[in-house]
């Protein structure tokens, strides 16, 4: 155990995730070190990052704004919906340029063992989404392992009697991954070659 | 397949170890507690991923280290792969085949094969069925290396479920509702899942059954009636004998009996149903060799199960490694010999014994001395 406020900064650091005690502690050694220009400007992107970054009131995206970068762009296909876990997926998509519609971020996954359940997501307001209409295919691209699979399989039965199109990313992704480590033209390809699902 | 080096860093008792190994057999010898089983154990890794004696990777980091390093050189006919897992408690391992780090560990299953024989397996015919699902699945996964994916999905899939079931049963009995609006989609998985590898299973029980006949007469010198057949949890079509052709109808049978045991398995909180729940049943002359068999015929039925897989993966063109850890001690001497001539043929044996005598001579060739971690040439 090190002085208060030190010990503080290394449990904090601990709290993150995939940062053990050890990392924490050389994290908290290596700012201790560090020069305080440097220190100050994490410090600042920390905080500013809370402040005033939100989540997009259509699609719970990371946003600047009520609506985040994407569904502000008159440009992006309004009949289009890709259904993800994470923003980090929106991110990965973005990269391979084949998707030109819009997004909505469930906020994860169904995971009974990490105590999600159905309505810990945002899947009302996807439902709600696709009232009006608009939107004529909802691509599900949510992660493929057993709780994605499971996640996406659930939307299919809950979406489907809507009459909408309903697709899901093509298989030759890694199974048993995370939709953030496909590299761009595996991603790219699955989007390309996605497949209807029944209900 | 044949390896012609194991070197070691931080595993178990060995600080660091560098052993050239050539093919036929090769005897360790050394008194208990020197480090024998943890040579085997360290080979057995590569091949399986995990150890035959414990679950969790800490203990195979020796004690003080914070991982350990497992390298090996496997040679199958003329072409050669060196292999390299770090095992970090608590973190997912890495991998590297011929010095490339692998995108997933996983990818280096099926590189080596090993059969292990071990005093643990007396169990598998004493113990739990649990140890002879395990028996299975290791055979399968050697055999192929997919279905490592598969077993993990399953038990992803069983274990989510159950804790479904779990959570809201306990929901339920407290007055509340107990969300179980998934509970449709999770079946569907385990129903699938669970009917791949129910098909894979009972392929397998179907090619092992004449070969542990055949063992079994072989190591007990004697024709017996033995037999092996499986359980299966779920009541299973007319005349199944597996393979994939199977798959559909077992999807269904999984199915059928899932919506059987529901309201049981809301009550109980567990999926009871599945590859999970059953059996493999050994049994000698038409009684279950667990609580009817000698001591005598135990070890015959292990070491016949062992020998079984031996044949079946040499069959596949997979010759495998012959790891033998302290089992000759366990035998009379008919059987001893016995045994020595059935691994005789095998490429490589590595035996491992706490009375260099226990071996039989004409098994016993290149002899290494083991003591206090450290390997020495005997002769
Ligand atoms: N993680 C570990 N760190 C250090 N020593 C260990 C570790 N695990 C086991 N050992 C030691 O290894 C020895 C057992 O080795 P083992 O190979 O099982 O012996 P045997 O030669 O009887 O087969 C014991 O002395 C035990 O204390
Ligand atoms: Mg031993
Ligand atoms: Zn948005």
């Amino acid at each position: 155990m090190y002085e208060g406020i030190v010990q503080d900064l290394i449990d904090e650091l601990g709290r993150l995730p995939g940062i053990g005690p050890k990392s924490a502690q050389r994290i908290a050694f290596h700012l201790l070190a560090a020069d305080p220009v440097d220190v100050r400007r994490l410090a600042v992107a920390l905080t500013e990052v809370k402040e005033k970054v939100r989540f997009c009131r259509s699609c719970f995206n990371v946003a600047q704004a009520e609506l985040c970068r994407i569904c502000a762009d008159p440009r992006r296909d309004q009949t289009l919906i890709c259904v993800v876990e994470e923003p980090k997926d929106v991110v990965a998509i973005e990269r391979t340029r084949e998707f030109r519609g819009l997004y909505h971020v469930l906020g994860g996954a169904i995971n009974p063992i990490g105590g999600v359940g159905p309505d810990d997501l945002h899947i009302r307001e996807l439902v709600a989404r696709l009232a009006d209409g608009t939107v004529s295919e909802l691509i599900l691209a949510t992660d493929p392992n057993t709780e994605g699979e499971v996640t996406a399989s659930y939307l299919a039965r809950q979406i489907g009697p809507m009459g909408l199109r309903v697709t899901r990313l093509a298989s030759g992704l890694p199974m048993g991954g995370d939709l953030e480590w496909a590299d761009e033209v595996t991603l790219g390809r699955a989007f390309e070659g996605r497949r209807v699902v029944g209900a | 397949m044949h390896l012609t080096h194991l070197s070691l860093v931080d595993f178990r008792s060995y600080p660091a170890l560098d052993l050239t190994l050539s093919p036929g057999t090769t005897t360790f010898v050394g008194s208990n507690g020197q480090g024998k089983t943890n040579l085997l154990e360290a080979i057995g890794y590569v091949a399986t991923l995990a150890s035959h004696r414990v679950a969790g990777d800490a203990p195979l980091v020796r004690d003080g280290a914070d991982r350990a390093i497992v390298r090996t050189r496997i040679v199958r006919g003329d072409r050669a792969a060196l292999v390299e897992l770090e095992i970090v408690p608590g973190r997912a391992n890495r991998a590297r085949l011929n010095r490339a780090p692998v995108t997933r560990t996983r990818d280096v299953l099926g590189l080596l094969c090993t059969v292990l024989f071990a005093p643990e397996d007396l169990a598998l015919v004493k113990g739990d069925p649990a140890g002879r699902r395990q028996f299975l699945d290791g055979l399968l996964v050697a055999r192929a290396p997919r279905m490592a994916a598969v077993l993990a999905d399953y038990e992803r899939v069983v274990r989510q479920r159950s804790t479904l079931l779990r959570t809201a049963g306990a929901a339920r009995r407290s007055g509340g509702r107990g969300d179980l609006r998934t509970l449709d989609v999770w079946d569907g998985y385990l129903a699938t899942h669970g009917a791949e590898l129910l098909a894979a299973r009972l392929a397998l029980v179907e090619a092992l059954r004449p070969a542990v006949v055949e063992a079994y007469a072989a190591v007990a010198g004697a024709a017996a009636e033995v037999a092996i057949d499986y359980r299966a949890s779920v009541p299973l079509p007319e005349g199944s004998v597996g393979g994939t052709g199977e798959r559909e109808r077992l999807v269904e049978a999984m199915h059928a009996a899932l919506a059987d045991a529901r309201a049981r398995e809301i009550e109980r909180g567990m999926t009871l149903v599945g590859p999970h729940r059953d059996d493999l049943q050994l049994s000698i002359a038409g009684r279950p060799a667990r609580g009817y068999a000698s001591h005598g015929e135990s070890w015959s039925f292990a070491l016949a199960l062992r020998l079984a897989s031996f044949e079946l993966l040499r069959a596949d063109d997979r010759e495998p490694v012959l790891l033998l850890d302290d089992v000759f001690a366990e035998l009379d001497s008919r059987r001893r010999a016995r045994l020595a001539e059935l691994v005789a043929p095998a490429e490589q044996v590595l035996v491992t014994a706490a009375v260099g005598g226990d071996v039989p001579a004409e098994l016993a060739g290149r002899r290494y001395l083991v003591a206090d971690a450290e390997v020495h040439d005997a002769d």
